[in-house]
């Protein structure tokens, strides 16, 4: 807990919050963390295999679960948080995801009206 | 109060009536948060790289050229041990984190070496299934479906092969130095990296495996 301390204002990605009194912090949280990204896990797997959901519907299904797990792994394993001292690993966060919206929406937008296009 | 002290400007924080970042004071921020902040820089533009390899897939999964499509190719019984082994390694990690920050070695260096092993779990089902396509004559050759995914697929491969690299070299230097600051550095950064490396995979096994095979 050395260098730690001295910074209640900032922390690093990755590290739990300077004081201690994180909702996501220590073992507790990557255990936490586990079971909600099994669960998840499992549940894709379970939509692609069991008559659950209307088929048109399980491409939309799993984009939900991968968002959900993803954001299961930012808070649980990563601990970014909404707080003050995360602001700026938040920031950066959206803005990777801003990029990262663009690039592949973006692509599949275009690609797939020029799919349409070509008369296939 | 003097003019340098209301400068809103000044580099610093915490401390004072306004304990914003970036004002009041309290000096620049520590090394740990800052070599922390950049490699979060690191990862999110190593994500940016991979959206382009999910964007190419995306856009080229169904160009299959008469071969064999994702249907034919891809079983679901692998992929389910390889999401196992990847998540319980990114648990097993976070784990060596927490026994770092307490300062265990024996804790922290097991807790490592689990991750690596089933980070080799991971990479080994990889290879085999990789091995077993080119062997079916569905190398990257074949289609540009199949280009799209030897690249996202062994993009990922290869960045968990240079993180079992790091792993490595990551345990030596705690066994060797032991709990220095700039080891504890070091070792925050490979944590970040190998968590990132999960949330990859939960793209991957999303949209190419699930969605490859989902009706």
């Amino acid at each position: 807990m050395s260098e730690r301390d001295i910074d209640p204002a900032d922390t690093a990605p990755g590290d739990e919050a300077a004081e201690g009194e994180a909702f996501a912090g220590g073992i507790a949280s990557y255990a936490v963390g586990l079971g909600l990204a099994a669960l998840l896990t499992a549940a894709a797997f379970a939509i692609v295999n069991l008559p659950l959901v209307w088929r048109p519907a399980i491409p939309m299904a799993l984009v939900v679960l991968a968002i959900a797990q993803m954001g299961v792994h930012l808070v649980f394993f990563l601990h970014v948080s909404s707080g003050p001292d995360n602001t700026n690993n938040a920031l950066a966060l959206a803005f990777g995801t801003l990029v990262v919206l663009l690039l592949i929406g973006g692509s599949v937008w275009i690609l797939g009206h020029l799919d349409h296009a070509m008369m296939r | 109060m003097t003019a340098h002290a209301q400068d809103p400007y000044r580099i610093g924080r915490g401390g004072g009536a306004d304990s914003t970042t970036g004002r009041g004071e309290g000096g620049p921020a520590s090394k740990r948060t800052t070599v922390g902040y950049g490699f979060w820089i690191y990862l999110l533009s190593d994500i940016i790289l991979f959206s382009g390899f999910f964007a190419a897939y995306a856009v080229l999964a169904r160009q299959t050229a008469g071969g064999p499509s994702s249907h034919d190719l891809f079983g679901q019984e692998r992929v389910a041990i390889e999401t196992a082994a990847l998540l319980l390694s990114s648990f097993t990690c976070g784990l060596a984190g927490v026994a770092a920050e307490k300062r265990k070695l024996v804790p922290a260096l097991a807790w490592l070496l689990a991750t690596g092993v089933l980070g080799a779990v991971f990479l080994g089902l990889e290879l085999i299934e990789f091995a077993e396509m080119i062997g079916m004559g569905a190398g990257p050759q074949r289609s540009a479906f199949l280009s799209a995914f030897f690249g996202l697929v062994g993009l990922h491969g290869l960045h968990i092969a240079v993180g079992l690299l790091w792993l490595g070299t990551m345990m030596a230097q705690l066994w060797v130095k032991g709990f220095r600051p700039q080891v504890l550095r070091r070792l925050m950064c490979f944590t970040l990296f190998w968590h990132a490396l999960d949330i990859v995979w939960v793209g991957i096994f999303t949209m190419v495996y699930l969605m490859g095979v989902a009706p």
